[in-house]
C-alpha cells in the first residue's frame, strides 16, 4: 500500500516537473533540437537540474541496505553498449525529433485531450508492442 | 534572462526529486518507457506500482491543465499529413525506447546520474538523431 502511494507521488512530482520545465510543449523540445536554427537551449537546464539532484541524492539513498518499501535496489544491466541499445536509441531520437514528444511529456499531456496526443499516444503504445515481437528482438 | 532559465532548472530538479523518491521508496528506476511499457506484458505482483505511477503522471497533467494551462501546446487541427507524421513519431518513440531499454528519463536522467556508459551512449545517440531529424525537416526538406 505504502509503495503504491510513493509511486503515485513520484508520478505526480514527475509530471509537475515536466510541466514547469517546458518539456510538455513540443515547440520547446523542437527548438532545443534545432541547433542549426534559432537554438533554444533552455531545455538543457532540465536535464542538468534533474541529473544534479538525482546524482547528489543517489549515493545517500544507497547508504541504506534496501529501499523503504521494497526488498532490494534495482540490479544494473550487465550488458555493455550493444547494437540493440544504439538502434533503439537512434530510432527513438528520430521519433522525438518528428513529434517533439517523448513518453513522459506525451502521457502527462494526454489529459488535455488535445488531438495530437490522441494520435501520438496510441501510436506510441503500438510501437512498444511491436518492439516485443520476436523479429524486432532478432533484428539487433 | 534569469527568469527564462529558472523554470527549466526548477522543473528538472523536481524530476530529479521524483526519480530519487521512487528509488528510495520503491527501489525502482524512474524510466517512463519502462514503467509504462512493462504494463503491456504485465507480470503478477509487478503491476500496481506501475499503474499508480502512471496515475500520478496523469493526475499531474490534470493539475497542470487546470493551474498552468500554458504548459501545454494548444490543441492542433491536424491535416492528413500531420496525423501521418504523429503516427510515425509515436511508433518510433514507442518502438525505439523499448528496443533501446529507455528514453529521456531512464537513460537521460537516471542512467547518466549513476554514470552508466550504456545510458550515456544511448543519450548521445538519441540526441544526435533528434537533432538530425529536426535539421532535415526544418532546413533541408
Amino acid at each position: 500500500m505504502r509503495s503504491n502511494i510513493s509511486a503515485f507521488l513520484s508520478g505526480l512530482l514527475f509530471a509537475i516537473g515536466l510541466g514547469i520545465s517546458g518539456m510538455t510543449n513540443p515547440a520547446n523540445v523542437l527548438g532545443f533540437l534545432d541547433v542549426a536554427g534559432d537554438w533554444d537551449f533552455r531545455l538543457a537546464f532540465v536535464m542538468g537540474g534533474a541529473i544534479a539532484v538525482h546524482a547528489a541524492l543517489r549515493p545517500l539513498i544507497h547508504q541504506r541496505e534496501r529501499p523503504l518499501f521494497a526488498a532490494k535496489f534495482p540490479a544494473l544491466s550487465a550488458s555493455g553498449v550493444d547494437r540493440k541499445l544504439l538502434v533503439g536509441a537512434g530510432l527513438f531520437g528520430v521519433g522525438w525529433g518528428l513529434g517533439g514528444y517523448c513518453p513522459g511529456p506525451a502521457l502527462t499531456s494526454l489529459t488535455t485531450g488535445a488531438t495530437q496526443l490522441l494520435v501520438f499516444v496510441p501510436a506510441m503504445f503500438a510501437g512498444m508492442v511491436l518492439a516485443r515481437v520476436p523479429w524486432a528482438r532478432r533484428m539487433s | 534572462m534569469l527568469s527564462s532559465f529558472l523554470p527549466p532548472l526548477l522543473g528538472g530538479a523536481l524530476i530529479g526529486l521524483s526519480a530519487s523518491l521512487l528509488l528510495l521508496a520503491n527501489g525502482r528506476v524512474a524510466g517512463i518507457s519502462g514503467i509504462v511499457g512493462s504494463l503491456l506484458a504485465p507480470v503478477r505482483g509487478d503491476i500496481s506500482w506501475r499503474v499508480l505511477f502512471l496515475g500520478g503522471l496523469l493526475t499531474g497533467g490534470l493539475l497542470l491543465a487546470w493551474l498552468r494551462p500554458g504548459s501545454f501546446a494548444p490543441p492542433a487541427s491536424l491535416s492528413v499529413g500531420g496525423v501521418g507524421l504523429l503516427v510515425a513519431a509515436g511508433l518510433l518513440v514507442g518502438f525505439g525506447s523499448r528496443l533501446g531499454n529507455g528514453c529521456t528519463s531512464g537513460h537521460g536522467v537516471c542512467g547518466i546520474s549513476r554514470g552508466s556508459v550504456r545510458s550515456i551512449a544511448a543519450t548521445l545517440t538519441f540526441m544526435a538523431t533528434g537533432v538530425l531529424t529536426v535539421f532535415l525537416i526544418r532546413h533541408v526538406l
